[in-house]
């Protein structure tokens, strides 16, 4: 492999934003045949770098070398030309479409039907990825549609092809079969950027990798030869610090869903289907799956945004399925939003504004009149204990990194002193030192005998937190487990909708097999 | 080469200078059409905005035209910064104006000290129900409100004019579609003698520090401000949507429809077809020149209506058609609208780099390094 030339040269990469150097001279090189790791936290820069690549960005400074060539890609339609590829995190699929139809509408030039069809059931089944060209889109797991965007690369035999996160929506099963394909398709000469913050899964896949810190290369490893300490120290300059739930008793019931169904207002989204649930005093109850399981509809039933029966969800004994957001409030509950930007906080508005939003029945609000004071106040001991990065109160949300104002909203529904705590996706973008103190923040809560339910995708962050773990698939939930009762593997195949209830998954009988037959 | 880049945050400066960089667009626009229809642009300038402020009785006709844009845009202020898109305040003006007049018509040439304050109570009903009617389709059906509220002006208007060609035409009117006089008790008494200003402008302003303190001060304010600025948020936050989309409406409503009353009860004195140059859809421009904060909407309105006095003083003074007032009302939003991309974005001067191109590499990327 030495005497090959290297298939892609980055040198000095740059690319500057108004408020941030998301790549700062970065530079890699992959060889054919190689899988080659870019390591990364949230906001490292990963990203861009592939964009600027795959030429839907443009660097402001360094160059980029093809087979030995200087190249400028200024679209991505110039890369597919030059056998770049790239499956991107958030799939760019027409749910309304078929398989085939999406598949032609990337092409290039126009290929007839039959041969298409014909083309997507040989290259998907030659790399081990069935699909059925004939399918709709909408009925199709999320495994299968990133199978889709796969074979859709494929079909135009890349000579790279960019791996953006791709196992962040599969369930640990899937990421073997996934594993499987990728490395079949290095063996045939392809080059694989493959993009991820998971340390075991790049120890396990990749030949080589170039490891970012804050849009700079902060060092190359074989990633054979690491341990996760190692890989991580690189990635976030600094050890890995753990969060420890100390075995505690149980009180009272705080949250009862019981039965709850909800037909989904989306066509295209999951309706929630027979969920019955407890979180007790001083427990966090945490409930995994693949994202577009019925996370987020779970999340609106709960929060009341979206309204049920009265008696489905009750509230230490209150009947509140019917009761809107600012009601279930009142009664004790806060919310913690996937979106941060938008929902969780308003972006043009300062902090103290932001907390205003949630924490009226502070006194900020008195006889209808907004009292300044108690804002400022308030949003201060906020920022002084949570460690929030800003100027001061009076800084607006959409100037924080996307971790301080997690930690900022966060710190925000904890200081209301609530009974009941939902939280969605608390670390999903927010960097280590941020999301360990978030972590904490949570436990800590628990340790006050709050209830505190958390959804989230990171199954790592679940087995650490958890004092129970439920699994939503396809908008059913799973039987509860303690996490020292169960084994990833478990939980993985709970994710792809599978309990052996009575349920059953008869809702996922057409897709969900595939997933689990390559175990 | 400059290149359009988004800032990081929204420029406070901007949102000042904005509007001023605005009116020098218009005013260089309008010396150019001047010059290119062979008059004066300097005679023309000062036709347009200098004669109406010269004389004490212009002043006066500038605060009596300033009335009713400001009661409209204060209204108007409320409800885009809601996200609430009423662009229909002309037909809620007509509708104080009905509901307010018919109740005039009735007290016919009565004393009475109860008829102006029902007149006026009339006159916010009235406009609060035709604006009544938008919240209703929307909130029930999801109707898109800048459509309904459009509709309605003409159906308002038409309403007007079907009352004063029938039922409320004045019988020793010569057949001319208006109604009687009002009487001395409904009409509204002058603010300053010898002058035709009414009470109404101390209602506006009134009115506009009210605005201040609701949306600056209060908590229904702010839910509001949220709902327009991060609907998301808003639903988040468990503020109700249909509330804020009823009292956004409403309160344009009641402030135009006030608007309305104030017009035939002051300087018109009767109930005839055309009670409003266009006023509520001018106000629409006021809204966005004052920046939706109710005190810049006073100085928006003033602005506007110095646009009236000035198009009507260049008509007569130059021969100009009347088109010249609603051109220069369009220009003036035209070079607002465009500044206000500076706002959220910025020019950068972008020097043409080697960075993408191979030869010069090296030496761009030492630099980088």
């Amino acid at each position: 492999m030495e005497e090959t030339k290297p298939r892609l040269v980055l040198t000095g990469i740059t690319k500057r934003y108004p408020s941030v150097v998301a790549n700062d001279g970065v530079s890699l090189s992959v060889r054919p045949g190689e899988i080659h790791a870019v390591l990364g936290e949230n906001g490292a820069g990963k990203s861009t770098l592939m964009k600027v690549i795959y030429g839907v960005t443009k660097p402001d400074a360094g160059t980029l070398m093809w087979n030995g060539q200087y190249e400028t890609i200024v679209a991505p339609s110039q890369a597919r030309r030059m056998g770049i590829g790239m499956v991107f995190q958030h799939f760019s699929l027409f749910e309304t479409l078929t398989v085939w139809e999406n598949i032609s509408l990337a092409l290039d030039e126009p290929i007839p039907t039959a041969q298409l069809a014909a083309q997507i059931t040989e290259v998907s089944e030659k790399y081990g990825l069935p699909i059925d060209p004939y399918r709709l889109v909408h009925s199709m797991s999320v495994g299968e549609r990133q199978r889709v965007e796969i074979v859709r690369c494929l079909l135009q035999e890349p000579k790279l092809l960019i791996m953006d996160e791709p196992t962040s929506v599969l369930t640990p099963q899937a990421v073997l079969v996934l594993f499987k394909t990728l490395k079949r398709l290095a063996s045939e000469g392809c080059s694989i950027l493959y993009i991820s913050h998971k340390l075991d899964e790049i120890r396990a896949l990749c030949d080589s990798a170039t490891v970012l810190r804050g849009g700079r290369v902060s060092g190359t490893a074989i990633p054979r030869n690491e341990t996760n300490e190692s890989l991580a120290r690189m990635m976030i300059g600094g050890e890995l610090a753990e969060c420890h739930l100390t075995p505690r008793e149980t009180a009272e019931v705080r949250l009862d869903v019981d039965h709850l169904s909800l037909a989904s207002p989306d066509p295209f989204g999951t309706s929630l289907k027979d969920i019955t649930l407890q979180v007790r005093s001083g427990e966090i109850l945490g409930i995994a799956g693949v994202s577009g399981n019925g996370q987020k509809e779970l999340m609106a039933a709960l929060s009341g945004e979206r309204l049920s029966k009265g008696a489905m969800i009750k509230l230490l004994g209150t009947p509140c399925g019917n009761l809107n957001p600012a009601q279930r409030r009142a009664l004790g509950m806060t919310f913690v939003p996937e979106e941060r930007l938008g929902r969780g906080a308003v972006p043009p508005m300062s902090l103290a504004s932001n907390a205003l939003l949630t924490g009226a029945r502070k006194g900020m609000v008195q006889n209808g009149l907004i009292h300044p004071s108690v804002m400022k106040t308030f949003s201060k001991s906020v920022i002084e204990r949570f460690r929030v990065k800003c100027g001061d109160e009076q800084s607006v949300a959409s100037s924080l990194s996307g971790g301080n104002l997690q930690k900022f909203i966060v710190g925000r529904e904890t200081m209301l002193a609530p009974k009941m705590m939902i939280v969605a996706q608390p670390t999903w973008g927010v960097d280590v030192g941020a999301a360990q103190l978030i972590r904490q923040a949570l436990i800590d809560l628990r340790d006050q005998g709050v209830a505190l339910l958390v959804i989230s995708e990171e199954l790592d962050e679940l087995f650490t937190i958890s004092d129970r773990l439920a699994v939503i698939a396809e908008g059913r939930l799973s039987p509860s487990v303690k996490p020292a009762e169960t084994s990833i593997e478990q939980i993985g195949t709970w994710m792809s909708g599978k309990f052996g209830d009575k349920a059953g998954p008869a809702a996922g009988s057409a897709n969900m097999p595939m997933e689990a037959a390559h175990v | 080469m400059y290149r359009l880049e988004r800032r990081a945050t929204p420029s406070s400066t901007m949102s000042v200078v904005s509007p001023i960089l605005a009116a020098v667009g218009m005013l260089i626009t309008g010396f150019l059409l001047f010059s290119a229809l062979g008059k004066d642009p300097l005679e023309g300038f000062y036709l347009f905005f200098i004669k109406p402020l010269s004389t004490s009785y212009g002043l006066s006709e500038l605060l009596l035209k300033t009335t009713p844009l400001l009661l409209c845009g204060l209204g108007l202020a409320l409800g885009f910064r809601a996200n609430v898109w009423n662009i229909g305040a002309e037909g809620q003006l007509t509708m104080g104006a009905i509901a307010g007049g018919g109740v005039a018509l009735w007290f016919g040439d009565s004393d009475s000290s109860f008829a102006m304050p029902l007149m006026l109570l009339a006159g916010v009903l009235g406009g609060m129900a035709w604006a009544a009617i938008p919240a209703f389709l929307r909130t029930r059906f999801n109707t898109n409100e800048i459509l309904v509220t459009l509709m309605l002006v003409y159906i308002a208007q038409l309403v007007l004019s079907w009352l004063v060609h029938g039922p409320w035409r004045d019988p020793e009117g010569q057949n001319y579609p208006q109604s009687q006089g009002f009487g001395d008790a409904e009409t509204m008494d002058v603010l300053i003698s010898g002058t035709r200003v009414t009470w109404g402008i101390v209602y506006a302003l009134g009115l506009a520090v009210v605005a201040w303190v609701f949306s600056q001060k209060t908590f229904a304010g702010f839910r509001m401000q949220v709902a327009g600025l991060a609907p998301a948020a808003a639903a988040y936050a468990g503020f109700s949507e249909k509330r804020n989309i009823w009292i956004a409406l409403l309160l344009c409503g009641g402030a135009a429809g006030l608007a309305g009353i104030c017009e035939v009860a002051g300087p018109i004195g009767r109930m005839q077809q055309e009670i409003s140059p266009g006023y509520g859809f001018a106000a629409i421009i006021v809204a966005w020149i004052g920046r939706l904060h109710p005190i810049g909407v006073v100085f928006g309105a003033l602005l506007m209506s110095l646009l009236y006095l000035g198009g009507e003083s260049a008509q007569m003074g130059m021969g100009l058609p009347s088109a010249i007032t609603g051109m220069f009302q369009g220009l003036l939003l035209f070079y607002l609208l465009g500044a206000d991309l500076f706002i959220n974005f910025r020019l950068r001067r972008v020097t043409p780099k080697p960075a993408t191109s191979a030869p010069t590499a090296t030496a761009t990327v030492g630099k980088a390094a």
